[in-house]
């Protein structure tokens, strides 16, 4: 944090609270301290987000992993300032959600596609652009060259529905890209996919966040997932949605699918299965 | 407008008449020609008894229906006696011809497309103000919807009569009746079709911390359209209603004057030939808006 430049990297306790005061490393992008949420509806109070505390460094892989209803998506939604805390800090990039917001420091990407029907693929990626005011020419090589990355080069004058649905998530994933934002945040992006595509998907993000090195916060439901991508992972637990255990991955820096077969990562995998079933005792 | 459905590809005319379809239409139209024949011996037998009996009393039933389709000034007229008057009021007549149906159609159409330009950019406003500010969503609806239960009839010849006291004739007020009809539906659709984003496809422009005229013209515009045009196919229809019942008090030209002196003069066939005429013109208007919502959705990337 610029306002207190003299702080050192603090390896913070991954149980528990914050004692708070504690300084976040001068490479923090996202600080989450002692973050509550509760919903007010008409017959009872909703605890959707609980005492959560979360510190993600400039180019972690984060995963938020839990049961349904464990808050990982409202917590990343606060992030985004798309839904707000009721109790503690959230600060990204140094700032409040909103002005990190305002200065378009994120890209987010949804479970479903959110492409706009009415616009080629092409045209989709170039909104972010669009909406920035950035110049005709400057946004469309730039849309080109994101459509490329993500393997889409050749399809820009397709519509969203010529496109199967890990095609449109690709073209979603580009126009996250597109305006070149330090901060990925992934809601269950390949959620919605089989099996083999989604294990194609995650090869690509792994390279694509190889050559990018953003850093990225990654909600998913999938065990293997989160092992293969991740530096950190984020066990959760639903009612109220709190952290149950952050997992610091022991996994190489170079992955590929075949990673998830090898010794560390069946370890990490189990680790990540009793913390799970650790949070689940508690109802 | 008419231009652009007449120069639209197949896909419009695939629409208008599909292939494989022509027997069931043909025989639908036989049978409503058939009925029409024996309603119009029916409707006009005591009048052509009537006359028959005065001339010769050993008429034959062949007489009575072959005077029943042939008569000057028929109860209800044979769908050949409107075919053969439409002609000759169409083809027959030059168009610059005061008794040309072409002429009439072209007035009552002129007061129709500018009724429905009213009423489509103030359904558009409306519906634009509706969305977007909550106090007019609650304050301007029933009063939108109150508008609407007022019999257009009642108001129209008042309308008429007191735009004319001030010196406003001709084509604004008839469009003014339009407009006033028009102006629903769009809002109705518009509003609907404003809304129509889903949150994800909002969410994802307030993470470009878009402004509110870039959601609108970016996102909300284009997802209503399908709802605009739905409504505007209602619009010009009763578009020209508006148009053609505020022709009717003060006569004049328009296919609502030539229903007025129709009736006035007993004249079934005239009014009938109106009729006709009028129907064939809302046809052409709402083709040639399913024309042009056919061009632009493809060029939005819609489905073949």
């Amino acid at each position: 944090m610029p306002s207190e430049p003299t702080a050192k990297v603090v390896d913070l306790p991954s149980r528990g609270k914050n004692p708070g005061g504690k300084a976040a490393a001068s490479d923090t992008i996202i600080d989450i301290r002692n973050l509550s949420l509760t919903f007010q509806t008409a017959d009872a109070p909703v605890f959707a987000l609980s005492n959560i505390d979360l510190q993600v460094r400039a180019g972690e892989f984060v995963s938020l992993i839990g049961p349904s209803g464990c808050g990982k998506t409202t917590l990343m939604r606060i992030v985004a300032d798309l839904e707000q805390p009721t109790e503690g800090s959230v600060t990204v990039n140094g700032v409040s959600p909103r002005e990190a917001r305002l200065k378009r420091s994120y890209g987010y990407i949804f479970q479903a596609a959110a492409l706009y029907p009415w616009r080629n693929v092409l045209r989709n990626v170039e909104l972010p652009h669009e909406i920035m005011g950035v110049a005709k020419e400057e946004r469309e090589a730039k849309a080109r060259r994101y459509l490329e990355l993500v393997g889409l080069k050749g399809f820009e004058k397709k519509y969203p529905w010529q496109l199967s649905g890990g095609m449109q998530q690709r073209v979603s994933i580009a126009r996250a890209l597109s305006f070149d934002p330090q901060l990925l945040l992934m809601d269950e992006p390949f959620g919605a996919l089989d099996e083999i595509t989604r294990d194609r998907m995650n090869e690509e993000l792994l390279q694509i966040w190889e050559k990018t090195r953003k850093t990225v916060i990654f909600v998913t439901h999938s065990i293997d997932e989160a092992v293969l991508l991740s530096t950190k992972i984020v066990v959760m637990s639903a009612r109220p949605g709190r952290i149950i255990e952050v997992i610091d991955s022991t996994l190489p820096a170079k992955r590929t699918l075949d990673t998830r077969e090898t010794p560390a990562a069946l370890d990490l995998a189990h680790r990540v299965r009793l913390g799970l079933k650790a949070g689940h005792s508690y109802d | 407008m008419t231009s652009a459905a007449m120069s639209a590809p197949a896909g419009v005319l695939g629409v208008i008449s599909p292939r494989g379809r022509v027997l069931p239409v043909v025989t639908v139209v036989a049978v409503i020609l058939a009925l029409w024949y024996l309603l119009a011996v029916a409707l006009n037998y005591t009048r052509v008894s009537e006359l028959l009996a005065g001339a010769d009393p050993d008429y034959t039933i062949s007489d009575v229906i072959k005077g029943a389709w042939t008569m000057e000034r028929p109860v209800l007229p044979a769908p050949d006696q409107i075919a053969t008057d439409l002609w000759n009021a169409t083809i027959g007549l030059k168009v610059t011809s005061k008794r040309s149906l072409v002429y009439h159609a072209g007035v009552t159409a002129s007061a129709t497309l500018l009724g429905f330009l009213f009423g489509t950019i103030l359904g558009i406003v409306l519906a634009a103000g509706i969305v977007h500010v909550r106090t007019l969503d609650r304050s301007l609806m029933p009063w939108i919807i109150a508008s609407q239960t007022v019999p257009i009839l009642a108001i129209a010849p008042m309308v008429i009569v007191v735009l004319g006291n001030v010196g406003i004739t001709g084509l604004i007020p008839k469009s003014l009746i339009s407009a006033y009809l028009c102006f629903f539906p769009v809002t109705i659709g518009m509003v609907k079709g404003l809304r129509s984003p889903d949150p994800l496809q909002m969410d994802l422009m307030r993470t470009y911390s878009a402004g509110t005229m870039q959601v609108f013209w970016k996102l909300r515009v284009p997802a209503s359209i399908p709802f605009l045009f739905a409504s505007l196919k209602v619009a010009i229809a009763i578009s020209l209603v508006g148009a053609i019942v505020a022709e009717l008090p003060v006569g004049g030209a328009g296919l609502g004057a030539r229903l007025l002196s129709g009736s006035y003069y007993g004249q079934m066939v005239q009014i009938w030939s109106a009729l006709f005429m009028a129907a064939f013109l809302g046809m052409a208007l709402v083709y040639a808006i399913a024309g042009i919502e056919w061009l632009i959705l493809r060029r939005a990337g819609a489905r073949a």
